[in-house]
């Protein structure tokens, strides 16, 4: 066994060995321009590219044509909120609406709209994590142009029904956008059924390297989006910037195994996920956050009561984990996905999240379990919290001195 | 985040965990910090016959630096008098552990809770 066993998954993954090898030629060897239009160095770059762009669009069944590369899903997540606003807000005007529990990447780009003079609304999510549809019904006004939800949640994984909400957008002529980065390779997704108009990946999220990404932009109908970063003109105007080829090609790799394998893949981090749970609810006053049904099995958040985030995560130094809380830092604000849920903040400051993949084997789980166990039973050991709730203390009623 | 070798030391083996009985009119007890800030902690100390603090526990939420510096200030508090123990500074506390600047408020607790369990104990008196 590998220590520390390797749990952040949503926060990257490893890039896949047959990903890596088949990327390597074209940085040294192949290594053209892809829009070097007049010679062979300049084909075999753009073959590859198309190439990966067919993987891409395949996994998701859309177009090769609606896949447009960026640097990665925060690229791909402001090119579609400020580039489907500003093209649009002429027309339909200023109003946007997203979800309190998006990625930081949706959320500046919604405030940096704002400081534009555009009107936001952060609907907050029902207890369990998911989009109440007819609190977004009610928030859609004549004025709104877009609306933005992901598909997989990155902090606790659970799966909007996109569906549902394309389905309400198209019937009030509002504009769509879904932040796929988490979801590419663990849940079906078809783009030529979905009502959405654009969507967000990454490729270092499913075995494919950092730094590229692609935004999905529908066809038919066709969306138009104004560009954001000005240049060559390179992917018919929507993003100027020469192509990073060998990555292009380890993103293209990546989604082409994710397709083949996700089935299989699936089924064994299904079973995984479930050992984990069952082993970690064996501890008292443990709550998962998110939903249990309508999530995605490599996610697993959550919370130990009377147990602080960083002191844990010290404590099992030998499971590379991240606390759903960002306290880790100068910040000491618990999650601000958690505290949407309605999370107490001892809660919120109590949570681990664990993501698993690829490569988790049956021994981490039960190496993390045991871990997990020793170490909460220790700090509770030392916690006053715990001691209090043991001797029948109600904490919500004791005056803290707040500082 | 780095920790320093000290604060690993006493996160790892921290020293006089435990309770008193807080009833105990020697006993003085102090309990600083919110479960919502994410650091609670609790000092008791005991006081001998003679006026030097015999005994001192603690119990602590929070993170490593928290938990450290709660840790070694039970050990500074044994076998002082109560105006000594009120003039241990939370920089005495930082400087000992090499608390970085973002986990200087864990040591400025520690010295809350010290003057709250002085000041319990006085009010027993």
């Amino acid at each position: 066994m590998k220590l520390p066993i390797y749990m952040d998954y949503s926060a990257t993954t490893p890039v896949d060995k047959r990903v890596a090898e088949k990327m390597i030629p074209f940085i040294t060897e192949d290594f053209g321009n892809p829009a070097s239009r007049s010679h062979a160095y300049g084909w075999t770059a753009e073959h590859a590219v198309e190439e990966a762009r067919r993987n891409v669009a395949s996994l998701v069944n859309a177009d090769p044509k609606e896949i447009v590369w960026t640097s990665g899903a925060t690229e791909s997540n402001n090119l579609a909120i400020k580039g489907i606003a500003e093209f649009y807000s002429k027309d339909k005007g200023k109003h946007i609406i997203t979800c309190a529990t998006e990625h930081k990447a949706v959320i500046d780009a919604f405030r940096e709209l704002e400081r534009l003079g555009y009107e936001a609304t952060y609907l907050e999510p029902e207890a369990n994590g998911l989009i109440d549809l007819e609190k977004l019904k009610a928030a859609i006004r004549p004025d709104t142009v877009l609306v933005s939800v992901m598909l997989v949640n990155n902090e606790i994984g659970v799966i909007q029904d996109i569906t549902s909400i394309g389905n309400i957008c198209r019937a009030q002529n509002v504009y769509f956008h879904v932040d796929a980065a988490q979801a590419t390779g663990k849940v079906e997704i078809n783009l030529a059924e979905l009502p959405v108009d654009a969507m967000s990946f990454s490729a270092h999220k499913t075995y494919g390297p950092k730094g590229i990404g692609a935004l999905y932009v529908r066809r038919k109908p066709r969306i138009r989006l104004q560009a954001q970063m000005h240049g060559g003109g390179h992917e018919r105007g929507m993003r100027s910037g020469t192509l990073a080829t060998h990555q292009i090609v380890g993103m293209g790799e990546a989604f082409r195994i994710a397709k083949e394998e996700m089935h299989d893949e699936n089924q064994r981090i299904k079973i995984l996920h479930e050992r984990l749970l069952k082993g970690l609810t064996e501890i008292e006053e443990v709550y998962v956050n998110g939903d249990l049904e309508h999530r995605v099995p490599h996610n697993l958040n959550i919370s130990f009561n009377y147990v602080e985030g960083e002191s844990l995560i010290m404590a099992i130094k030998d499971i590379a984990v991240s606390s759903g809380s960002a306290c880790t830092s100068a910040s000491l604000e618990p999650s601000y996905v958690l505290r949407a849920l309605g999370r107490s903040d001892e809660l919120a400051h109590s949570s681990i999240r664990f993501s698993i993949g690829r490569y988790t084997t049956e021994q981490d789980i039960d190496h993390a379990i045991n871990v997990l166990k020793q170490k909460i039973g220790k700090l509770r050991e030392l916690s006053p919290l715990w001691e209090m709730f043991k001797d029948g203390v109600d904490l919500s009623k004791v005056e803290w001195a707040a500082h | 985040m780095a920790y320093s070798d000290k604060v690993l030391d006493h996160y790892e083996n921290p020293r006089n965990v435990g309770s008193l009985d807080k009833d105990d009119p020697n006993v003085g007890t102090g309990m600083v910090g919110a479960p919502a800030c994410g650091d609670v902690m609790k000092l008791q100390i005991k006081l001998g016959e003679n006026g030097i603090i015999e005994d001192a526990k603690f119990k602590t939420y929070g993170c490593g630096s928290a938990i450290a510096s709660s840790s070694l200030v039970t050990e500074m508090l044994k076998g002082k008098t109560l105006d000594e123990a009120e003039s241990i500074k939370n920089s005495a506390i930082a400087e000992e552990l090499a608390l970085p600047p973002v986990k200087i408020h864990c040591s400025v607790l520690a010295e809350d809770a010290i003057k709250a369990a002085i000041e319990d104990l006085k009010s027993k008196k």
